[in-house]
């Protein structure tokens, strides 16, 4: 479980995150939503201590990251698979050494073992036939897939979304939640997805966690969402189905 | 006020954060397996990609220098054979590792800052962060150490295609022998000399490789940052060049 509490972040005196705490349920999939600006990314990258909080803590299982060594910081990342907003595949490799990387790098697999997990992870996100193309041969939608196929490519126990449907046609955006929830269902993951896509929310999320103006404004399940009254949610939510075109029913 | 403590602690800060950021890759590096193919590819892009435009570089200044010197020194009261006594040792002393150097601050070192920063807006370091990998050891510790592998032996290439570019000339141009010259360069031969040149070389190779991986590393700000951290690190490693070389002089000399 991964529990943040009391966390405040600010970056060159400006607060980006005020007094914000989360618990994050084994087995479920989170969605952090919020405006662009309102720190969902940067609540995200405190889960794994890419970033470290100005105040308040983060756990995991138990265990507060901030006050470990960095080799032991290390040790409980590798529980996390990351699918970063641009997807941050290494340019200078094939999509296939792209999933392999972290196979090669942690494991003692053989060359044929790393072969076959490639190949299955690729297979997972629907993409066996791009192995030797590089990210700039990619389209949008296929180095998101890619990157996800990394993610996954170590089993992780957490799989942490920053945007996986940003940028990306309707199409492409339906087939990126459909691979959130499948794999959330096949591996047996804990999800976060930051996004302020509320047409992903409504398909992958079991929970929601909605940031406004640097703090945790509201918090609940989707049944919840449905029904909450709270006025600045309902305006976000709102504002989201106006852009993209397709009402959610509670709010038609 | 406020701006002037800015600039007091700012290159502080900077010191702080660089020496920091050596300690974190030399000191948690993991198995060196990780870490091996990296290395091997670093010391092919700054090391035998380099050997060209070193080469090119040393040739040049070996027979502008014997040139120069002929034109300086020759007179009937000055036996020809000084040319060679005088080139040789600039060379060796000097020219084969500081025009290595800045040679290198330019080709290695902003590319090395230009790679780094593109990992870093992209969020390829992150990633790498976020596998559980020491983004540190992994990308700048074997730049770092292809640089001080790779460095004297550049600097000994410049140095050997130099003395050939400088006889070269020195014979095209008629104004010594090629006996004469090498007479006067080994009556002038400093053992200390090509010594003292490596030491430079490996100190140069260090402060190129550290400083445009740490102008890469913390690059901020997208395509511009690329952009400023890339002029950064080859105008501050030149300076940094420069500073040693005083320093080495006169330590060691």
């Amino acid at each position: 479980m991964i529990c943040v509490e009391n966390i405040s972040k600010s970056f060159n005196g400006r607060a980006v995150l005020r007094d914000v705490s989360l618990e994050m349920q084994e087995g479920e999939t989170l969605a952090i939503i919020g405006r662009s600006g309102s720190g969902k990314s940067v609540l995200m990258k405190h889960a794994i201590g890419l970033l470290q909080p100005d105040k308040g803590r983060v756990l995991v299982d138990g265990i507060d990251i901030g006050r470990i060594s960095y080799r032991e910081l290390r040790t409980v990342r590798r529980q996390f698979g990351v699918l970063f907003q641009g997807g941050a595949l290494f340019d200078s490799m094939s999509a296939f050494d792209n999933v392999a990387f972290p196979i090669r790098t942690f494991t003692d697999s053989t060359e044929q073992q790393v072969r076959d997990r490639v190949l299955r992870c690729l297979d997972l996100v629907n993409l066996s036939d791009v192995g030797t193309k590089r990210p700039s041969e990619l389209s949008g939608g296929m180095i998101k897939r890619v990157a996800l196929a990394r993610a996954v490519a170590l089993e992780p126990r957490y799989i942490l979304y920053d945007e996986p449907t940003s940028g990306l046609d309707p199409h492409t955006s339906t087939t990126i939640n459909n691979l959130i929830k499948g794999l959330a269902d096949q591996l047996d993951v804990t999800s976060i997805v930051v996004t302020h896509d509320m047409r992903s929310v409504l398909s992958i999320a079991h929970r929601v966690a909605f940031i406004h103006r640097t703090r945790m404004h509201w918090v609940g399940d989707i049944d919840a969402l449905h029904r909450s009254e709270d006025r600045t949610l309902r305006a976000f939510v709102k504002a989201n189905e106006y852009a993209i075109g397709h009402p959610a029913q509670a709010y038609s | 006020m406020a701006a002037l403590e800015q600039r007091l602690i700012r290159p502080l800060y900077s010191l702080g954060r660089y020496a920091l950021l050596l300690s974190k890759g030399f000191t948690s590096l993991g198995h060196f397996s990780v870490y091996r193919k990296n290395l091997i590819v670093q010391c092919g892009r700054v090391g035998i990609d380099s050997i060209p435009i070193v080469a090119l570089a040393a040739a040049f200044s070996g027979a502008v220098t014997t040139v120069q010197t002929a034109y300086q020194l020759v007179s009937p009261f000055i036996p020809p054979s000084v040319i060679g006594a005088v080139v040789v040792p600039s060379l060796i002393l000097e020219l084969g590792a500081v025009v290595t150097g800045f040679i290198l601050a330019g080709r290695v070192g902003a590319r090395i800052a230009a790679e780094l920063g593109t990992m870093r807006v992209t969020e390829q370091i992150d990633a790498l962060e976020a596998m559980g990998l020491n983004s540190i050891g992994y990308l700048i510790v074997p730049r770092i150490m292809a640089g001080i592998i790779m460095f004297p032996v550049l600097y000994v290439t410049a140095v050997l295609v130099g003395v050939g570019g400088g006889l070269a000339a020195a014979v095209a141009t008629d104004v010594v022998s090629t006996g004469e010259f090498i007479r006067g360069a080994r009556e002038n031969y400093l053992v200390f000399g090509p010594m003292f040149g490596l030491i430079k070389s490996f100190v140069f190779g260090f402060v190129i490789t550290s400083i445009s991986c740490y102008m890469g590393y913390y690059t901020e700000g997208g395509a511009e940052g690329v952009g400023r951290s890339t002029t950064q690190a080859a105008v501050i490693s030149c300076v940094y060049i420069l500073l040693s070389d005083l320093v080495l002089a006169l330590v060691l000399l």
